[in-house]
């Protein structure tokens, strides 16, 4: 089906809208949907988001020169979850099996796969909202403290992080 | 030490009062900004320690908070569960903070500063929920009073945000501007003339989202949707709401023609139908909760309709609110079965609608 809209390009959603009453459907392709503020990939029902990611993580193989053998891409898979973030420990295998991404680091731990799954949870990575400034920070450097560095210990630890846990230990033994 | 709630103004429930612009259609507006800050593990991978420093980091910012000047402090995490159940219940907590869950029990430093316009939910799923509520349809009003407290708590608290990202929060569907704006909606009529499908259809093409009366995961009962934005990156808060605002107007007109075309082609029937939800609410003696819902919807679309008189919004509102089963309990002084539960909800209904004035 041509869009209803620039009558030239195939139609790939429906757009339902309803005045005073009326619905009124439009078919459009996905230039002039954007163009109304419909991002296909919004109007799509959203998947669980470990499912999401796991695509996501499929298609950046791909993307990346990856598209080999299968044993090559479980390989490269396994690697990428094999990442940790050092605030946190948590991998991206954590991330699928939860759903929750373990701390605000792993945000830059995991940022190549999360900017895709944003864009596609969002229809975009980028926040045009409110900018913010966090205050100026009076106590000791956040995650400094020496609760904050313990807790990060005992995670790194079971985590198996030895080499991360070492050298918290030492900031620890610094800050003693 | 038993909750109290009564030191809060109608025990948290203000937006009951249906002063709100078209609050026999809309029944609340609720807006919430998902914040988390620096130097913590987000809630669900936090250690209990971590979490009640949060906690603490959080209530000491909070006495320097003029928007929270007035807020009742409640540490969630020290309430038995009926009472959890309660504040749930009242809309003032999220099902995820009262761990009501078995698979969730109640999290080490879960607390609460309810408030009669805003409040914050501290180590719900991210550390700080922080969020408004409005009686009727009042996206404007709602959302400056949690910017308010936003930009306060945010200035003595230092969030975790990312240049590209912005907001940072544990599930990245809230990320960017952790706003989820929503409004609580009753839609009989667009049921009734089966138009609801288009419309719901209609919300997703427009990057918004229906839910049922207690929020994500639960069921749409007695014709209550919450409408809210699906999205939270990409677009600034005013975009969100702007677009948010349209589509909900353009529904709240479409429902009141739908009302229009029911009583027109089909009065007798709606007539019946409304009467016969009245009767039953008015002299059954067990009705579940579900029952209970859908029978106040019947009333509640009468009452919009003008069909019938002397009952006010404000009572139905109540009725939806304290015939919930923790609130029949805490009436009763006791735990309740579910039969027993049923029995008393009936008992409670039916007195309540005796006592309005002008009812047949």
């Amino acid at each position: 089906m041509v869009c209803d809209n620039c009558r030239e390009r195939d139609s790939v959603l429906k757009l339902v809208q309803v005045i005073d009453g009326t619905p009124k459907e439009l078919h459009l392709c996905e230039r002039c949907a954007a163009e109304k503020g419909v991002e296909s990939a919004v109007a799509a029902p959203s998947p669980a988001i470990g499912e999401l990611l796991q695509k996501v993580q499929q298609q950046l193989l791909v993307g990346a020169g990856g598209g080999g053998t299968g044993a090559g891409d479980a390989a490269a898979a396994s690697a990428r979850d094999a990442v940790r973030c050092t605030f946190c420990s948590a991998t991206l295998a954590d991330f699928r099996s939860t759903g929750r991404l373990g701390c605000p680091h792993c945000y830059e731990a995991f940022e190549g796969s999360l900017r895709e799954l944003l864009r596609r949870v969002h229809g975009n990575a980028r926040h045009t909202g409110r900018v913010y400034m966090p205050p100026r920070a009076e106590t000791a450097d956040h995650g400094g403290s020496l609760g904050e560095l313990r807790d990060r210990l005992k995670r790194a630890i079971e985590a198996e992080q030895f080499e991360l846990a070492a050298d918290i230990r030492d900031r620890i033994r610094v800050l003693e | 030490m038993p909750l109290d709630l009564s030191l809060l103004p109608d025990g948290g429930v203000i937006w009951m009062d249906a002063s709100g612009e078209h609050s026999d259609i809309v029944l609340s507006t609720r807006i919430r900004l998902a914040r988390n800050i620096e130097g913590y593990a987000f809630t669900g991978r936090a250690r209990d320690g971590e979490r009640l420093r949060v906690l603490a980091q959080v209530r000491d910012a909070a006495t320097q908070v003029p928007a929270l000047a007035h807020n009742v402090f409640v540490r969630v995490d020290e309430l038995p569960a009926t009472d959890r159940l309660l504040l749930h219940e009242r809309h003032l907590v999220s099902k995820e903070l009262a761990g009501l869950d078995a698979q969730h029990p109640v999290r080490s430093g879960a607390a609460v500063f309810l408030g009669p316009d805003v409040g914050v939910m501290v180590n719900e799923e991210d550390h700080l929920r922080l969020q408004s509520l409005r009686s009727g349809f009042a996206l404007p009003a709602a959302f400056e009073a949690v910017q308010q407290l936003d930009r306060e708590l945010g200035a003595r608290v230092p969030y975790a945000v990312h240049p590209e990202f912005g907001f940072l929060t544990a599930c990245p569907t809230n990320t960017g501007t952790g706003m989820r704006a929503s409004v609580l909606i009753h839609l009989p009529g667009l049921v009734l003339t089966k138009e609801m499908g288009k419309v719901l259809a209609g919300l997703q093409q427009m990057g918004l989202t229906y839910r049922g009366l207690y929020g994500e995961g639960s069921d749409v009962v007695g014709n209550f949707f919450q409408i809210s934005n699906q999205t939270t990156l990409g677009r600034s808060e005013d975009e969100l709401l702007q677009q948010l605002l349209v589509v909900v107007r353009r529904v709240i007109a479409s429902e009141e023609d739908a009302r229009r075309i029911l009583l027109r082609d089909a009065g007798y029937i709606i007539e019946d139908k409304v009467w016969r939800a009245y009767g039953t609410l008015r002299y059954a003696h067990s009705l579940t909760f579900d029952e209970a819902m859908n029978f106040l919807s019947g009333v509640r679309l009468a009452v919009g309709l003008k069909l019938i008189s002397g009952l006010s919004v404000y009572t139905l509102n109540k009725l939806l609110i304290f015939s919930q089963s923790a609130h029949l309990s805490r009436a009763e002084g006791r735990a309740l079965t579910e039969s027993e539960a049923n029995l008393v909800r009936a008992r409670y209904v039916r007195h309540t609608l005796a006592q309005e004035a002008g009812a047949p």
